[in-house]
């Protein structure tokens, strides 16, 4: 194994009040790679990848206990600055949640906060984010306007545009495609398989198709357990736990 | 025709007769004041002083301090109560103190405004020595006014969805920078609007200044801006009485013989100032909207 992990969580536990719903995750995430993470609704992968840049901090009532490396940093350790790590560790949603400004205005958003000023380095950052993000083309001539007004499509790729315009090493994706129609998701699969020369992915997906098709890496869980992880090829070919098999043969989820 | 659907159509019947039924007495009670009230509205009105015994008074000076005691107390109020409703809104979880800090706004919003008066005129004017004066005032308004002003800014930051608050932290920013740059800026046209309708509550308040503004209006001198003397308009120390005090005090003491003219003018008046109010919180509201999400 050549690959170095970008990314690498070792016996994760995650509580909900007294509720387990990790129960000892540890994975590796490989550098310019996609990892796919696929289970029955409920299984804790979510949740999971929530921990990767610690979105679960936010939920009161959340206990967490093992540790998370990225680029060899534990960043469960206390004096880890969370908004430093979102920074290196982006993440799209579920749903599309632009800002409700301009498309511009969204792209160069992180930009602007931390100071960036010149006209130029903005303007550059956004033709290169949306180009990126495969909406270029759509948005190119309509940068000032609002960016509630485009497709969810669009939309979704306007927020991995922002996402990538702050530079990330790692980007988290929560099925970022399940609210969209064929021909929007086909054209998020396609930017993915571009991004990944320049990104470590890890993308939550219920659509197995999806994981087959983009992934390099599949884990499957289930109640909160890492059941197997492997090549995504072996796992829908060749998978070694019988769970994995019904799962991937539609048995159960 | 079924059951259900001639009870729909009773039900209907009644709700649109309802609505219409307060149109109604909204829009009579409009042209009454106002028919009765504009015609003694002029430019000599709105900008003379007032008389004590003859009839030809104006209302420029009540006109001035309620305008000048609105202001005051916004600046004290908006501060305090976007502060609060932030805190409510975004850092608290909901706990003891955050239900405390509500019963407390709900028990306040529910005070009389003459008894919230009465703590005013206790409180500024007697212990804190200030006196009858426009800053008694504007604290008094400002206890009166913070209830409702802290609910109206926590209900617009509640309204703005939970994804537009993890978009923000997890683009790396700060909590305080998610916000300050993600969440008020969306929800600035909510909270716009709900401090120009409390602008206006604010501004046909009576009762909570009686006792603390004051119920006389001392001459004063436009030309003069030296706010530390009794003349100027700009001083805080002197009393002033309000024009929705100067309504009360003419009708129930007053000696003038114009009576009539004067309330009916000085009603028309603060009637179309609170319409202002109300008509430039839907505008400003839906235009810094416009303006902000980049459509036009």
């Amino acid at each position: 194994m050549t690959k170095k992990a970008a990314l690498s969580a070792s016996d994760v536990h995650l509580f909900y009040g007294q509720k387990e719903a990790l129960k000892g995750i540890t994975l590796d995430c490989y550098e310019n790679e996609i990892t796919a993470l696929i289970g029955p609704s409920g299984c804790g992968k979510s949740t999971f990848l929530r921990t990767l840049n610690r979105m679960n901090d936010l939920i009161p009532g959340v206990t967490i206990t093992g540790n998370v490396k990225v680029n060899e940093q534990n960043i469960y350790a206390p004096n880890t600055d969370t908004v430093e790590l979102r920074k290196k560790v982006g993440m799209v949603f579920q749903q599309p949640n632009p800002f409700p400004f301009s498309i511009y205005e969204n792209v160069v958003f992180g930009l602007r906060l931390a100071g960036i000023k010149d006209r130029a380095v903005l303007d550059q950052a956004v033709e290169k984010s949306l180009k990126a993000a495969a909406v270029w083309d759509d948005v190119k001539d309509k940068l000032n306007e609002s960016a509630l007004a485009l497709s969810g499509g669009q939309q979704q790729r306007v927020c991995i545009a922002r996402v990538l315009a702050v530079k990330p090493d790692i980007i988290l994706m929560d099925e970022p495609t399940s609210a969209l129609d064929p021909v929007s998701s086909a054209k998020i699969e396609n930017m993915m398989m571009e991004l990944k020369q320049d990104y470590t992915i890890v993308t939550v997906t219920h659509n197995m198709q999806q994981a087959s098709r983009i992934s390099d890496r599949t884990a499957f869980f289930l109640n909160g357990e890492l059941i197997e992880v492997d090549k995504t090829k072996n796992i829908f070919l060749d998978p070694k736990n019988q769970q994995t098999e019904d799962y991937i043969s539609g048995k159960f989820g | 025709m079924s059951k259900p659907k001639i009870i729909d159509k009773i039900a209907t019947v009644i709700i649109y007769a309802m609505a219409g039924f307060i149109v109604l007495i909204l829009a009579g009670l409009l042209f009454y004041i106002l028919g009765q009230g504009l015609q003694y509205v002029n430019w000599h009105f709105l900008t003379s002083r007032a008389e004590s015994f003859s009839a030809g008074g104006g209302i420029g000076i009540q006109l001035f301090n309620s305008i000048f005691l609105l202001v005051l107390s916004m600046i004290i109020s908006i501060p305090i109560a976007t502060g609060t409703a932030i805190y409510l809104s975004e850092y608290s979880s909901n706990g003891r103190v955050a239900n405390f800090i509500r019963t407390a706004i709900e028990i306040l919003s529910s005070l009389p405004s003459i008894v919230v008066g009465l703590f005013g005129f206790l409180i500024f004017v007697i212990n804190f020595d200030i006196g009858f004066s426009i800053l008694s005032g504007a604290l008094t308004l400002t206890v009166f006014n913070l209830p409702l002003l802290i609910r109206s800014i926590e209900d617009s930051l509640n309204s703005i969805s939970s994804s537009q608050r993890e978009a923000g932290l997890a683009l790396g920013l700060s909590k305080f920078e998610t916000v300050t740059h993600v969440i008020i800026p969306e929800a600035l046209p909510a909270i716009i609007t709900g401090l120009i309708l409390s602008a206006g509550r604010v501004f046909g308040e009576a009762a909570a200044l009686i006792y603390t503004a004051g119920q006389s209006a001392p001459p004063v001198d436009f030309t003069n801006f030296n706010p530390m003397s009794i003349t100027s308009p700009l001083n805080l120390m002197r009393p002033a009485e309000t024009l929705a005090v100067h309504i009360w005090k003419v009708n129930s003491e007053g000696l003038i013989p114009d009576v009539v003219a004067v309330s009916a003018g000085a009603s028309a008046v603060l009637i179309l100032a609170v319409l202002i109010f109300n008509l430039l919180a839907r505008f400003i509201g839906n235009r810094i909207y416009s303006k902000m999400t980049g459509d036009k």
